[in-house]
């Protein structure tokens, strides 16, 4: 009788030990470490195209959006290049090192078609743009730190004539 | 009366199964005591002439066999000066005693003769010295300057001998070399012998190079240059040195491999924000488009029989992997983890896909099954990623960079390798920085 129970809670504790496993295998919820927010404010390593107008925006980790910050600039630069339309620019798409380089190719030409898309719905004929992604490859803060990696995720405006 | 039968039986069984109990390693299991190996040097044939002689081959070739099977973490080579019998003798006729008594479990002997003219005889022996058993007797033909491919291919066929798996010493390697300040590297492709021998370089260094690949033939590469500012995949010749892009895209092509029959080149292309993947097939040039979503697919490898590719892609809101048949449809996502996934690819022996993960500020090398399940991470590190499978699908290589101050200095790339139990990481010595290591398969084909 005694070892009938113990079986039975021996076979109970197996079933919940299976049970668990299977539980954790089957997690589809994916916490990330990325924090929704870090693009750089700050001005170091900005430059300018003209007086008032920096020459880059700044975004998030792992993002592509556009904050208030970036926006501001390019209405800016948007101001400038229909001020100026023989002018020509490449938007130079660029992310962090904290990332595979694959994907930050792929990363640093969405942030630049970003920086694009807000340009020609704001006036800037898309033939003046060209578009290229250098991924994490030319860092313009070569550090390992968060601050470097926030001034390295950019898209930067250069003019081309 | 039946019983005391049985008993002899019994008794008859164990100790003649003892004696035909032959060594092997088993390389599924971690925590391995290194098999104790005795690589004498070789007989080399007095007849052979003086030019062949200065070679001093009998030693070179035992050399490299043996830096290869110590570096497999998997074998213990004893040292030279132990051993009591000669190379000549014990290619013929070994004195197992002589070598029991310096404690060794295997030996490998062998003889250099000249089959003709400039053409030389490799013979080799693999001999289980507990059971005084020959294992193994092949021989190799070439001419004296290909001393180092035999002494690969020997090693694997000792290998294979005793794990039962295919050997891969007889590889290659392609990798970035890596030179100058962080902020505007120079990076250059390079290929060298699996054992970090010849390193030659393909491109100049005149503009950035990422990502190299061989064709399953190893006599093609294919790679993404910034060649004339336009990032782009092209093909490369190592013999004849030709460059060809791949394909007419109107925008940039990253992440390139070759399918398994060689024909197609996978890669994805970038438009307007959204990377999706696609393959040219080299002969006719025919593109085909493999995914179409707005999200962010790159990093494609196929399974070794062709039927399947793994992927990475954002499109469930952060970098995952995803498998999918070749011909584009059945797409499944299979990382479902803590953290970021990237870089899949797919191992030669089709069991397994290894990848870099980004989790907690921290990166690691792991390997799951082609169904997500079984996630397994090797190894952990302030940086690393791009794992790159060996032909036989049992050890990968990959490379670390260290964090680097504000001026650019440190945040060097090494190549590292690491057995799929977990153990026997080790540096790849390189003669500049590395990066985006690449194995070829097997130079034999085989």
């Amino acid at each position: 009788m005694l070892f009938n129970n113990l079986s039975k809670v021996t076979l109970a504790l197996v079933v919940t030990l299976f049970l668990g496993a299977c539980a954790t295998q089957q997690a589809t919820t994916t916490t990330t470490t990325t924090k929704s927010d870090d693009a750089y404010t700050g001005t170091e390593t900005v430059k300018f195209l003209a007086d008032g107008v920096p020459d880059r925006v700044f975004f998030s980790t792992n993002k592509s959006d556009l904050t208030s910050a970036a926006t501001t600039t390019l209405a800016k630069q948007a101001t400038y290049l229909k001020a100026n339309p023989t002018l020509n620019i490449v938007l130079e798409g660029h992310a962090d090192e904290r990332g595979t380089r694959e994907y930050n190719l792929a990363l640093g030409e969405r942030r630049a078609i970003a920086a694009k898309n807000y340009l020609t719905s704001n006036g800037v004929a898309a033939n003046r743009i060209k578009v290229i992604s250098y991924g994490k490859e030319k860092p313009a803060n070569p550090a390992s730190n968060v601050l470097a990696w926030s001034q390295n995720r950019r898209t930067v405006t250069i003019k081309t004539n | 009366m039946k019983y005391k039968i049985f008993t002899i039986f019994i008794l008859f069984f164990i100790l003649t199964s003892k004696s035909f109990a032959l060594v092997s390693v088993d390389i599924t299991r971690g925590n391995l005591d290194p098999l104790p190996t005795a690589i004498s040097d070789f007989y080399l044939d007095p007849k052979l002439g003086d030019n062949i002689k200065k070679l001093q081959l009998e030693s070179k070739i035992p050399e490299l066999i043996q830096n290869n099977l110590s570096r497999s973490g998997l074998f213990f080579a004893l040292e030279k000066k132990s051993f009591i019998q000669r190379p000549e003798p014990a290619h013929n006729k070994p004195r197992f005693e002589d070598w029991i008594f310096i404690k060794t479990q295997v030996l490998v002997t062998g003889k250099i003769s000249l089959e003709k003219e400039d053409r030389l005889r490799v013979e080799f022996k693999l001999w289980d010295v507990v059971s005084a058993t020959e294992l193994s007797a092949l021989a190799f033909y070439t001419t004296p300057d290909n001393w180092r491919r035999v002494s690969h291919m020997i090693s694997d066929k000792i290998y294979e001998r005793l794990t039962g798996e295919k050997g891969y010493f007889d590889s290659r390697i392609i990798y970035v070399s890596e030179t100058g300040n962080k902020v505007d590297k120079k990076k250059r492709l390079a290929v060298m012998d699996q054992d970090g021998y010849g390193v030659k370089y393909l491109t100049l260094g005149n503009e950035l190079v990422l990502t190299p690949r061989f064709s399953p033939t190893s006599q093609h590469v294919t790679y993404m240059s910034y060649f004339r500012n336009l990032p782009r995949v092209y093909l490369l010749n190592i013999e004849t040195g030709i460059q060809d892009l791949v394909g007419d895209f109107p925008g940039m092509t990253f992440a390139p491999r070759f399918s398994p029959d060689g024909k197609k080149i996978i890669m994805s292309f970038a438009q307007e924000g959204n990377s999706d993947i696609y393959t040219m097939d080299i002969k006719t040039r025919v593109v085909e488009k493999l995914t179409d979503h707005p999200s962010i697919d790159t990093s494609p490898s196929y399974s070794p029989d062709g039927s399947y590719i793994t992927f990475n892609s954002d499109r469930s809101g952060f970098q995952q992997i995803y498998t999918m048949k070749s011909d584009g449809t059945n797409i499944k996502r299979i990382s479902f983890g803590e953290g970021l996934y990237g870089t899949p690819v797919w191992s030669p022996r089709g069991d397994l896909i290894a990848f870099t993960k980004l989790y907690r500020n921290k990166f690691y090398i792991g390997v799951m099954r082609s169904d997500g399940s079984g996630e397994r991470l090797l190894t952990e590190n302030y940086y690393q990623e791009a794992p790159s499978w060996a032909p036989n699908g049992r050890v990968l290589i990959f490379y670390r960079e260290t964090p680097s101050d504000s001026s650019g200095r440190g945040g060097g790339a090494k190549l590292w390798s690491i057995d799929l139990t977990g153990y026997n990481e080790r540096l790849i010595l390189t003669p500049t920085d590395a990066s985006d290591p690449s194995w070829s398969g097997l130079l034999s084909g085989k």
